[in-house]
């Protein structure tokens, strides 16, 4: 079915007041999440609903349109030394800050900043084609219900947002990454406890399914060397600067290549391109006690798989050709839930346990009484 | 249905009794009396009973019968709440959760805390010290105030700068619906997939329910805390000075302002030393050794570069004790300079708080009315304390058109009328200042959806709509 294309609200109002099923989709980098093409819902088309409305860097604040690509408000932030510190995962060229509010997931370098605490203000179009907005453009407001924070991985089911405000972070001046050749998940998991509970935050914690460790530390260029230096030598074993890839399986030695082995580790990391092109990447929320458990399910099955932001969450390689119900069953029996990023269109991203119960039924039917967003059904 | 004789109220408080609850369904004058406002006194209304629940079981039973009844019901922490959040609904119940008070498990691995929410903020903290951990968000009144009241109302607190407001330290909650289905929100985890229905359910005032359980975030105790007291003179330096440091890419814990009225009460009851000014900007740094060095010495630049008078920095816990209580004990120490006062709460960009500060100086100047100005100024949170004399023929009316008018322009320079002490009824009128009927028709619809019967908390952040249930109109008589 041909996409249609709403490029402000008036056009995004009409779309949804026809009331046939549609989705709104704007960079299109979390594919198993946007209407498939032989499917009865409709693609709604807001990548031009873009544009940066206002950024004043002295309120750490930004509002802009949706469809606005996240690369653009990477830059015009770096250019005033800020950053999204959730440090959303950029799936494809094209992802946009739309794309990254809805799909609500904190990227590898969000240890310290979770995205749900970041985004202060939305306008949407619910499923009636009413305009509304909660929030506001100040950091801190607590009136009316959480209308921004209930965006955060509504997967365009709860309405269209047409313009968002979010808060934002300086950015470390100088980043470090360390390596700790931990071996075996206890040992894996015993180093993020001890490491996520120290005197130095990091921006990252990642455990690998061998029990390795991999953080990321920022501060003052002035201070970078010896905070990553600490924070080695905090735990046994000690961790080690990251080289970049191309340097081959050995630690850094030059501050400069201690600096290209971190920059190019997270780029890389944030492309989840260690998920291949034959898999799907599905996110899972879990907790460090539960890791054990779940790993031993995943390795039986012979997934490729990585813990990040201090074992809060398991990011799964899916094979493609293997049916998402088969994941959706062994959450569920868990009592995990998991979010479907990228493979072909799947009718529901969300697998595994349900969640929010008839709180989540009650205010979905509230906001798109005719399904609009929701294939047609509540 | 609103229970109007006296004989279908006793049934029905005898329905609550027969729960299992016997003697803790309070109904005596002397036992309500406690119960009838919260700290903004302003409001006071008897409620039909007060039910002291001991278990989530039994918050689930009682909301049942109050569904099927149609008996409104309020829950209550401590009743703390600055705007009314707590005052009792008329014909209505108190759900008093200050028994659910135990912390359920610490998971030091984890960092994160299961509590009861009649959990006190303080005694989180305390419980999770012995791992070293701490829970970050610390309202003035943490001593008091229950983690189920800073969940209903999102509360914030001098530290919420860096960590966030209390829904960034909800990873999960269990709630009592209005109609007694109980569900899980969110879990142990930080991130979530699918809507944030816990973040959601944050800051709802009540309206959508009753948290019995949360599992809280922890954040390691930092290894260094320095704080930095500087005078400067006049608020709008210091406002600049807030401004200076947030623009060099620093994120202090908290960066907090107090005016000389309010250094001036505050030396007259905590007595935290002080030193005198027109305005005393107090920021605090937190982290490793090395950054916290770091990181002062560039305040303490920044801050005389911006024109400081007296500069002092610390680490020594009780003279940073000493100042916290100085700050922190500031709304009831303006209680030394007038007789009565209004807290007010609202938000302005950060860039415009000297602007903002003037203009509400000239505004209470205007009226001859005294402001204290003790906020958050890292995050443009005002708390003016409009002070009064209610004995004066006119005076309250004065002040609360006052207040009305700071929040106009608050939300004038593009902010809110509240960071952090929620609507409840004090601001119920307010809100259409900052939303359109639509955002608020909006509102209204998910309150319905989730409690069509209006019975949670009715009257509160929203004006129920003319169709709505009578148990949902609040009573005018009910605001004294
Ligand atoms: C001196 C003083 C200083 C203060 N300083 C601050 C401050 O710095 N920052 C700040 O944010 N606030 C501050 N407050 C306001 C107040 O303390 C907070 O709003 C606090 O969160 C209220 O907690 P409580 O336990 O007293 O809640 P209550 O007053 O009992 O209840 C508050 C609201 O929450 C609802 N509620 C309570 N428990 C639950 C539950 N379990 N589930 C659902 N709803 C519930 C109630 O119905 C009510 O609407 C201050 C108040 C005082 C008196």
């Amino acid at each position: 079915m041909s996409a249609l294309v709403a490029s402000d609200v008036a056009a995004v109002q009409a779309a949804v007041r026809e009331g046939r099923p549609l989705l709104p989709v704007a960079g299109g980098t979390h594919p198993a999440s946007v209407p498939g093409p032989d499917g009865p819902v409709r693609v709604l088309d807001v990548s031009g609903l873009a544009g940066i409305v206002d950024y004043d860097p002295a309120e750490l604040t930004f509002t802009a349109r949706p469809g606005t690509p996240l690369a653009e408000i990477e830059q015009m932030l770096a250019a005033n030394g800020q950053h999204l510190p959730f440090d959303p995962p950029r799936l494809g060229p094209d992802a946009t800050l739309g794309g990254a509010v809805a799909a609500g997931v904190t990227g590898p370098g969000g240890f310290a900043a979770g995205i749900r605490d970041f985004v202060v203000g939305v306008r949407f179009v619910d499923g009636t084609g009413r305009l509304a907005a909660g929030g506001g453009r100040v950091v801190k407001n607590a009136a009316g219900f959480d209308l921004p924070k209930l965006m955060v991985g509504s997967l365009g089911r709860l309405g269209v947002m047409v313009e968002l405000s979010l808060k934002v972070f300086p950015r470390p001046e100088a980043t470090a990454s360390l390596r700790f050749p931990t071996v075996g998940l206890a040992a894996g998991l015993a180093a993020i406890a001890a490491l996520a509970r120290g005197p130095i935050t990091p921006l990252a914690l990642d455990l690998a399914a061998d029990g390795a460790v991999t953080a990321r530390v920022g501060a003052a260029a002035e201070l970078i060397a010896a905070r990553a230096e600490r924070l080695a030598r905090s735990i046994e074993p000690h961790g080690e600067p990251l080289a970049a890839a191309e340097h081959g399986p050995r630690s850094a030695t030059s501050p400069g290549e201690v600096a290209a082995g971190d920059a190019s580790h997270w780029g890389e990391a944030r492309r989840f391109a260690w998920v291949g092109d034959d898999a799907r990447l599905v996110v899972v929320p879990t907790a460090p006690r539960r890791i054990a458990t779940l790993d031993a399910e995943l390795d039986s099955r012979g997934l490729r798989r990585r813990y990040g932001l201090a074992a809060n969450v398991a990011w799964i390689a899916w094979p493609e050709a293997t049916p998402v119900a088969e994941l959706s069953a062994l959450l569920a029996a868990h009592a995990m839930s998991g979010l479907v990023l990228t493979g072909a269109p799947l009718p529901e991203p969300l697998i595994g346990a349900a969640a929010g119960g008839a709180f989540a039924r009650r205010i979905a039917g509230a906001l798109d009484p005719r399904g609009t967003f929701a294939g047609g059904s509540r | 249905m609103r229970y109007r004789c006296n004989m279908e109220s006793e049934r029905f408080t005898t329905s609550l009794r027969a729960l299992g609850l016997g003697d803790r369904v309070l109904t005596s004058d002397a036992q309500l009396a406690a119960f009838g406002s919260d700290a903004l006194t302003a409001f006071n209304q008897r409620p039909l009973a007060v039910v002291v629940v001991e278990s989530a079981a039994e918050v689930a039973a009682v909301v049942r019968r109050c569904h099927e009844a149609g008996v409104p019901f309020v829950a209550r922490g401590s009743g703390t709440s600055l705007s009314g959040g707590s005052v009792p609904v008329e014909g209505g119940i108190v759900i008093a959760l200050n028994r659910m008070n135990r912390v359920l498990s610490v998971d030091p691995d984890a960092r994160i805390a299961v509590v009861e929410p009649g959990v006190i903020n303080l005694a989180v903290s305390a419980a999770a010290a012995a791992h070293g951990l701490a829970y970050a968000p610390d309202p003035s009144s943490q001593s008091v105030c229950t983690i189920g009241g800073n969940l209903a109302f999102n509360s914030g607190g001098a530290h919420c700068l860096k960590h966030g407001m209390t829904a960034n330290h909800i990873l999960g909650l269990r709630a009592v619906l209005p109609d007694g289905e109980v569900v899980d929100l969110g879990g142990e985890s930080t991130e979530h997939v699918g809507p944030d229905w816990a973040g959601m359910f944050c800051g709802c005032e009540g309206l959508f329910g009753i948290a019995v359980e949360a599992t809280l975030r922890l954040v390691p105790v930092p290894e260094s805390v320095r704080t930095a007291l500087a005078v400067f003179d006049s608020l709008e330096r210091a406002g600049e000075a807030v401004a200076a440091i947030v623009g060099a890419g620093l994120v202090p814990v908290a960066m907090e302002i107090m005016d000389a009225l309010a250094i001036e009460a505050a030396e007259a009851s905590v007595k935290p030393a002080y030193p005198s000014g027109a305005a005393l900007l107090i920021v605090e740094l937190e982290g490793d050794e090395a950054v916290v060095e770091h990181e002062l010495a560039a305040v303490e630049a920044l801050l005389r570069e911006a024109g400081c008078g007296e500069l002092r920095a610390t680490a020594d816990p009780g003279e940073r004790a000493l100042i916290w209580k100085g700050r922190k004990s500031a709304f009831s120490a303006v209680g030394w300079l007038a007789p009565d006062y209004i807290v007010q709460d609202g938000v302005v960009p950060r860039t415009r708080l000297g602007e903002a500060l003037r203009e509400i100086d000239r505004l209470g100047a205007e009226r001859g009315i005294r402001v204290a100005n003790v906020f958050h100024a890292g995050d443009g949170n005002l708390h003016p304390l409009i002070l009064y004399d209610g004995r004066e023929e006119g005076a309250v009316e004065r002040a609360e058109e006052l207040a009305a008018d700071i929040l106009a322009l608050c939300v004038d320079l593009g902010g809110s009328i509240t960071g952090e002490h929620g609507v409840g009824v004090e601001k119920r009128d307010h809100m259409k200042l900052m939303f359109s009927a639509e955002d608020l028709g909006l509102m209204e619809d998910l309150r319905a959806a989730v409690d069509p019967g209006r019975l949670a908390n009715p009257g509160k952040m929203l004006i129920p709509p003319p169709s709505a249930s009578p148990a949902a109109v609040p009573n005018p008589a009910a605001t004294a």
